[in-house]
């Protein structure tokens, strides 16, 4: 090696090795479903590139002459002299593991040679590589074609190709709503010229049936004019009730939205729907109809989520061409924003440090309100709020530095679900969506293991194998979906699988041999569910080397837990079970709402508090044995703080008690009410954790440092409302 | 009575219709007409009173032309009024009804 100290580089380059192979694999696996996407090919050619580029300069020879050979191979895919299937597909899989490896050996004894069993493995991919290499042909669909084609043959087409395509179907009750077709005629006459009307009489029943009240009647016109789609789609505007309306723009039009096209500001990236509306190829009702449409298609189970431009050709609102050239667009000014952001890559123990001082600043930030209350200075006073709302703003921007799409964590269970399910015989396809939902980089990371399993576990347990699926009258194929998505200041992340679902009976047997519940329970069913949960059980009778031993399922919902998080478990019997992950966004800092019982001050996640109320029995009828609350109709169990943490003092001041308050919070489905005594409202809140002696403490997640350096304990709230429903 | 029947006899039966032909009026002109429609028959409507017609009514039109194919009566419309003309070129019907339609010198002045 030379003589410069290439530590500092090493450690770079590693580290870009390892992205650049992450990226080749969830590329390779999107090329599984699009061996088309050219993009694609070029970036796990780059990756390819780039690695043997910089270990050449770290003289990493074997990484260097492997990684050349698969660069070869892309390289012919990618000027189209060779076809990528899955076969190729899986080959470079297994050369992106090999790479990895080969890196991890030349870093730990750069000089060493290579040791047989490595060189064997690399020579056999090699050759895997090599394999049948064939020139193919390259197939290109003419889109533009097949769009013109399917208009075509709806009219005369020379005449018709400057017209737009008017179609209206009446719904029955027309007439009676006072729509009559001819007053729309004779408006567009005003607008332009009706080439051609085509009245579709076929359905006028020709028997008694006859009401002559009813529209049976649909048209289609073919309409010259250069009118715009909005002010067309304007002259049925009443009518959109009660007829359904189609129109198609004129394929000379074509040209026009081309040019718009072009012109479109890249200044951002906008959804597909807006371009089109903007150039005036759509009107908003057309796009809100597609996704109505989308919706519902997803609604269904096994159907896939049809692409919006797929249906909106399918509607006959547009031609292919202009949605290929508005997603051509698109991907233009994607790529654009994708150049233009730039990263830097920083420590993350440094952002560690940057929260922490953030939340320190935060605290001697309440320290100075303090003190200006105190002090009543008013001027002080405006200086102090200007500094407060410039502190909350660090305070969240420290935060967002701290935030990565669970994306990347997602693309990784693809491999996961691929070779799991090849393993276990079994067909399954895994789908991600919401993997843009940012949270917090320490929670992604820890959320990994629990996911995994989860997930090996649905894989393993849930889905059944081909033969068992289609017995049971399902496709062979078996579907899980990973989302992610926020709600009210947390993230939910969801697997959904459509196997089995769950056996109750098994699972409450097994609870019952192993004692964790009475024979005779009276759970819900959902509360059976969650018993898998529980340590100790395990439904599958015989353990794989994936799942199945019983441990697991309790460390995952105590990581999550650890998180500040929450898991569930449905399922129904046949149709699959859906695990929901409920996590916090962050671990530092959150806003509080802070309350004070018996001297004592506590903090309440704000994001869970749904109001506050007077504790007030003519008001509310409260029943002080049972501790319920009917509040405003709704039974709802309530804790005194007071009594809950400090019993012994309570006592002793126990008919001083004038006017208490109810707050009411709520976790998921759970609502429960704490009683205080006094309400101090929002208080940014800066977790710090509780220390070894206090750390199972039920009740307590952490404490705050106030402004007037007491301490507030803040609440485990998801804890508490268990602990006021039993 | 909007509907008059100016003419029967075993083979045909002429009908001048002198009102509006549209939703208010197609249920019960439906069934008066209906009942004239005899199998074998020539059935002739005299337009030429008819002030105003909208779809319903084209529609009935329609209707009645349908069925009289299938009971093979010979139905005809004769002297169109000049709405009636509008709207069965608005709909580009002619061809469907292919009766001659004749513009009088002292209907094209009105």
């Amino acid at each position: 090696m030379t003589g410069i100290d290439l530590g500092p580089a090493l450690i770079i380059f590693t580290q870009e090795a390892k992205d650049l192979l992450e990226e080749m694999e969830s590329s390779l696996l999107s090329l599984e479903d699009e061996p088309d996407d050219s993009e694609t090919v070029n970036s796990v050619f780059r990756a390819m590139h780039t690695i043997k580029g910089s270990a050449g300069l770290f003289g990493f020879n074997p990484v260097v002459s492997f990684t050349h050979e698969a660069e070869t191979v892309l390289d012919h895919v990618r000027n189209g002299e060779r076809d990528i299937d899955a076969a190729l597909i899986s080959v470079l899989l297994d050369c992106k593991d090999h790479t990895a490896v080969l890196l991890e050996f030349c870093l730990e004894s750069p000089d060493a040679e290579l040791t047989d069993e490595l060189s064997a493995a690399g020579d056999e991919l090699v050759k895997q590589l090599g394999g049948n290499e064939t020139a193919s042909e390259i197939q290109t669909v003419d889109d533009v074609n097949e769009g013109n084609a399917s208009i075509d043959s709806e009219g005369d087409a020379k005449d018709i190709a400057d017209s737009w395509l008017i179609s209206l179907a009446f719904k029955s009750d027309a007439f009676r709503m006072g729509v009559d077709p001819l007053s729309f005629f004779r408006y567009l006459k005003t607008l332009g010229q009706i080439q051609r009307v085509l009245l579709i009489t076929s359905d006028i029943p020709e028997g008694d049936e006859f009401d002559p009240e009813s529209c049976y009647i649909h048209c289609k016109l073919a309409f010259k004019s250069d009118a715009d789609k909005q002010t067309i789609e304007d002259v049925f505007e009443f009518a959109a009730d009660d007829c359904d309306i189609n129109i198609l723009p004129p394929n000379s039009k074509i040209e026009t939205y081309y040019s718009l096209l072009d012109d479109l500001s890249e200044s951002h990236i906008q959804r597909l729907g807006d371009i089109l509306v903007e150039v005036g190829a759509l009107t908003q009702n057309d796009i809100d109809k597609a996704i109505q449409t989308q919706a519902d298609g997803e609604l269904r189970a096994d159907q896939d989520k049809k692409p919006l431009g797929e249906i909106l050709v399918e509607q006959q609102v547009v031609q292919a061409a202009v949605v290929d050239k508005a997603l051509e667009k698109q991907q233009q000014v994607k790529q654009k924003a994708a150049a233009e952001a730039s990263f830097i890559r920083v420590d993350s123990n440094k952002l560690g440090q940057l929260i922490d001082l953030v939340g320190e600043l935060v605290i001697s930030g309440a320290a100075m309100d303090l003190m200006v209350g105190k002090h009543g200075l008013a001027d002080v006073e405006e200086v102090a709020e200007t500094m407060n709302s410039l502190v909350s703003g660090i305070r969240d921007t420290a935060l967002d530095l701290r935030m990565v799409p669970i994306g990347e964590t997602f693309s990784r269970f693809r491999r996961v679900v691929r070779d799991v399910s090849k393993d276990l015989g079994k067909n399954i396809e895994l789908k991600i969506s919401g993997g843009e939902t940012e949270l917090d980089k320490t929670v992604v990371e820890k959320i990994n293991d629990p996911l995994t399993h989860l997930i090996r576990n649905s894989l393993d347990h849930g889905i059944e194998t081909p033969e068992q699926r289609l017995q049971a009258g399902k496709s062979e194929k078996g579907h899980i979906k990973l989302t992610a998505r926020h709600q009210s200041g947390h993230v939910i992340i969801q697997i959904i699988d459509d196997g089995a679902g769950l056996n109750k009976e098994r699972i409450v047997a097994k609870a019952v041999a192993n004692g964790i519940v009475e024979e005779n329970h009276n759970l819900t069913d959902q509360e059976i569910y969650n018993l898998i949960f529980a340590a100790g059980l395990s439904t599958k009778d015989e353990a794989s080397d994936l799942s199945g031993r019983g441990v697991g399922m309790d460390v995952v919902r105590r990581n999550i837990e650890a998180l500040r998080g929450s898991v569930n478990i449905d399922s129904r019997p046949g149709e699959g079970a859906t695990i929901t992950i409920q996590l916090p966004l962050t671990l530092a800092i959150i806003d509080g709402f802070m309350v004070e019982a018996s001297n004592e001050r506590y903090i309440i996640p704000l994001s869970m508090v749904e109001e506050c109320v007077e504790m007030n029995g003519d008001n509310w009828q409260v029943d002080e044995v049972q501790n319920y609350v009917n509040l405003r109709g709704v039974a709802m169990p309530y804790l005194r703080l007071a009594e809950y943490f400090n019993a012994a003092k309570v006592e002793s001041n126990n008919k001083k008690k004038v006017r208490q308050s109810l707050v009411v919070v709520r976790l998921g489905k759970n609502k429960a009410g704490f009683v205080v005594d006094e309400l101090h409202g929002e208080h940014q809140t800066v977790i710090k954790p509780l220390g070894k002696i206090f750390e199972n403490l039920d009740g307590l997640t952490g404490a705050t440092v106030l402004g007037d350096g007491n301490v507030a304990l803040i609440l485990d709230v998801q804890g508490l409302i268990k602990a006021a429903t039993t | 009575m909007a509907i008059k029947i100016t003419e029967q006899s075993d083979t045909l039966t002429h009908i001048s219709i002198a009102d509006e032909m549209t939703i208010y009026t197609v249920l019960e002109q439906k069934n008066e007409l209906l009942a004239q429609l005899k199998p074998g028959q020539q059935l002739q409507l005299d337009l030429s009173a008819v002030p105003e017609i909208d779809s319903a009514g084209m529609q009935l039109l329609i209707h009645l032309k349908k069925k009289a194919k299938q009971l093979d009566n010979e139905f005809s419309l004769t002297n169109h009024s000049q709405t009636v003309v509008e709207v069965i070129g608005l709909f580009n019907l002619t061809s469907f009804f292919g009766d001659p339609i004749v513009i009088t010198a002292d209907r094209s002045a009105s």
